[in-house]
């Protein structure tokens, strides 16, 4: 006979709990689902909650890499082993192909990012591949515009997300019923803090790319920023180059990724460091500063 | 450091709550209260808000406009939906949902409420409990959650009195004796000056009950899922077709009550078969039991069909089953509920169809008294209502259990979800 006493689990174990179940609901309603996979930490977590969510089976989707060609090469190798590691597949779709193509039209100017036209690639994947879900990383404390932001994010068959029609989510049932055409965005780690997952990877012990520990690099200051030196950011008459002790808190693409001077060289140092941080991991980002409602207007355009 | 870590961070609770008020009551400023005073607040959103709050003219920093949602809502300077905000102290963290609390957001409460532990409920002191107020304790009720706290804010504007205080309470305790409420608890508070939020107020002697955030950060939770009622919905079939799994049939799904333990009798629904529970897999161990709300992987000993929507139960201990069911909806969609109309329903992992049969009665909110002449339910409404579904569910009373007690209805024809109904 059981007997009811207490039980309990620790805040972690109940947000990999409720993200196993979002991310089985996107299997089981579905066809064809697909995971976004970043290199980032976001989406590492998200992998890993689902590699767990199957066992001992495969993860029954595929990864989906949007490659703006602007990654670091240590993201890329990180993917590379990773994806060799657990034997699952992850289709790459590279942005500089809908460049060539006329479908996207390349920025220019110092300040130059790929992340806007990120969008247009991931659009013509999921079109070319039929996916009908697209689970990504995003969190609602990274982003005022994310708080309001579904589990089951339902978008138009244009990939629009519309602020004012998205579905009302209640206890843990979601309503992935759609037409032909549309298709969702599914955040299963939407209530994680960036604290939560740096606790969970501790916890886990999940490999991350060494760019998270500090390191020696040549980095390029720009409007207090500091940018990692490379062949992508070309340079301003009132950059400096330096040589820092440097980490970086996101990882995204080298032409927006802010580093942070730090000497963290372990996850303990770095939930220390996060613990007593006054910045959000969004202040590193430079894209983010173009304006108040930047990151709101990209996703209505169907940014991840 | 790490021995920080395995008795700090890893210790902690997650604990949900909700937020209900009047508009004007103090509930942003309640919330940035909470972040700023926990310091959840970063630099760059403090500098954010530092300076819209001088572009609009105001002399202090508006703590308020930290929790400001969508551009188009912070144009029209009302915020419209659920928002999802979180902090963190050593103890627990903390998942807010943030609801406004105007008469048509309803059903915005309703969401909000879906998920929650506890309850924030606002109550200006110069205005005592308002329709409002009783609006938002009867949803409250209705959504079954375990704890209310009772906020009385603006105290520095009825000079810190303790008969102000005690006679908002008395009031709001006589209105809501009929309700079914189990923990209510009462603070004086002003959300402005920040007394009895995070720090014990020096103008209220008179108070002898804890700060809301030691409250919130010491309330017990533990208890508030069913440890009783074995639930598992199935979920997903689990599959390796390997070498190494290669007979492995594995249930995923969470647990949605009770404690199940290796070895066990159960029984599985809707075929009433019975197996033992032969495993409790997770990618690192193998457990020996497995509660609400993990999610697991349950193998059996007998080889059953078995399939997504089909529940794994306590032998001996049931749910119903039925196709007729008479629940509590609140209406959340701008087309009105169809009497005789046909819906899609899922409830737990499992999907149907439904009709209306009969509409009993309307809750008039802000009486809650019934109406039973007037049965248009139309959207943020809640009413008492019967249906007859395509094949049976397997449920629970809400009261019982907020996961196996409540559904969702889907319109056919846009696929919105239309209506959140509570298991009578
Ligand atoms: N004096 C005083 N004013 C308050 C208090 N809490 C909020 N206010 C003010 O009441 C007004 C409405 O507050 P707000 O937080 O925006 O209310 P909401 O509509 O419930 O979110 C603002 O001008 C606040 O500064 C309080 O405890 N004391």
């Amino acid at each position: 006979m059981t007997q009811t006493t207490h039980r309990n689990i620790n805040h972690l174990r109940e947000l990999e709990s409720e993200s196993m179940y979002v991310i089985r609901e996107v299997a089981a309603q579905f066809e064809k689902p697909a995971l976004l996979f970043s290199g980032g930490k976001d989406s590492i977590v998200m992998f890993h909650i689902a590699v767990k969510a199957f066992w001992p089976a495969k993860v029954p989707f595929p990864l989906l890499h949007i490659d703006t060609g602007h990654n670091f090469p240590e993201t890329l190798t990180f993917r590379d082993e990773l994806m060799e590691k657990t034997g699952a597949t992850c289709i790459v779709r590279l942005v500089q192909d809908s460049i060539d193509k006329g479908k996207a039209v390349e920025e220019t100017g110092f300040s130059a990012s790929r992340n806007k036209l990120q969008t247009v690639t991931l659009l013509d994947a999921l079109e070319e591949f039929k996916f009908d879900a697209a689970m990504g990383g995003g969190r609602r404390d990274e982003e005022k515009a994310r708080a309001k932001e579904r589990f089951f994010s339902h978008r138009d068959e244009f990939g629009q997300w519309d602020p004012k029609n998205q579905r009302p989510e209640l206890w843990n049932i979601f309503n992935g019923r759609k037409r032909m055409g549309e298709h969702f965005r599914v955040f299963p780690i939407s209530n994680w803090t960036e604290m939560d997952i740096w606790q969970y990877i501790y916890l886990e012990k999940i490999a991350i790319p060494n760019l998270y520990f500090t390191h020696q690099r040549d980095m390029i200051i720009r409007d207090g920023v500091f940018l990692a030196k490379c062949d992508h950011i070309p340079l301003k008459e009132s950059d400096r180059v330096a040589n820092m002790q440097i980490r970086f808190r996101t990882i995204g693409d080298m032409t927006c990724t802010g580093g942070v001077e730090s000497p963290a060289s372990s996850l303990e140092e770095i939930i220390e460091e996060v613990a007593a941080t006054h910045t959000t991991e969004r202040g590193t980002r430079f894209d983010d500063k173009r304006s108040e409602s930047a990151m709101e207007d990209r996703k209505k355009e169907g940014y991840f | 450091m790490s021995q920080d870590i395995q008795t700090g961070y890893l210790n902690m609770e997650l604990l949900r709550f909700t937020t209900a008020g009047s508009v004007d009551d103090g509930k942003s400023t309640l919330i940035g209260r909470l972040l700023y005073d926990s310091k959840a607040i970063f630099t760059d959103q403090m500098e954010a808000i530092e300076e819209a709050s001088k572009r609009r003219g105001e002399e202090h920093v508006n703590l308020a406009l930290l929790t400001d949602g969508l551009r188009a809502e912070r144009e029209q300077g009302i915020t419209i939906d659920v928002a999802y905000r979180y902090f963190a102290t050593p103890k627990r963290k903390f998942i807010i949902a943030d609801t406004p609390g105007h008469i048509q957001y309803t059903r915005n409460m309703v969401t909000g409420a879906s998920t929650a532990n506890v309850a924030l409920i606002l109550i200006d002191a110069r205005q005592g409990v308002l329709e409002q107020t009783i609006r938002h304790a009867f949803i409250a009720s209705l959504l079954n959650i375990p704890h209310i706290i009772v906020c009385v804010n603006k105290m520095d504007m009825m000079e810190y009195s303790e008969e102000v205080f005690e006679s908002i309470r008395v009031a709001y305790e006589t209105i809501t004796a009929k309700l079914d409420i189990h923990d209510i608890r009462f603070i004086p508070i002003s959300a402005l000056h920040g007394d009895n939020v995070v720090k014990r107020s020096t103008k209220m002697d008179w108070y002898e009950g804890p700060t809301l955030m030691y409250l919130l950060e010491n309330i017990h939770i533990a208890n508030d899922n069913n440890l009783v009622d074995g639930r598992f919905p199935v979920q997903y079939i689990v599959r390796p077709y390997s070498d190494q799994y290669h007979d492995y049939r594995g249930y995923a799904g969470r647990i949605a009550g009770g404690i199940f333990q290796k070895g066990e009798e159960v029984t599985v629904l809707p075929s009433g078969l019975s197996s033992k529970i032969k495993s409790i897999d997770t990618y690192t161990d193998e457990l020996h039991e497995a509660f609400a709300p993990q999610s697991v992987t349950i193998t059996l000993e007998d080889d059953i069909d078995i399939s997504r929507g089909d529940m794994i139960v306590h032998k001996n201990n049931e749910p119903n089953v039925n196709q007729d069911i008479e629940l509590m909806i609140c209406w959340l969609n701008e087309k009105p509920l169809a009497l005789n109309g046909k819906y899609h329903l899922k409830h737990t992992t499992s999907d149907a169809r439904c009709i209306i049969k009969e509409i009993v009665y309307k809750v008039n909110i802000s009486t809650m008294e019934n109406a039973t002449d007037d049965k248009s339910v139309k959207m943020n409404d809640i009413a008492r209502i019967k249906i007859r579904t395509t094949k049976p569910l397997f449920y629970d009373s809400y009261k019982k259990n907020r996961i196996t007690g409540s559904l969702v209805l889907i319109d056919e024809g846009t696929n919105e979800t239309v209506g959140a109904g509570m298991i009578v």
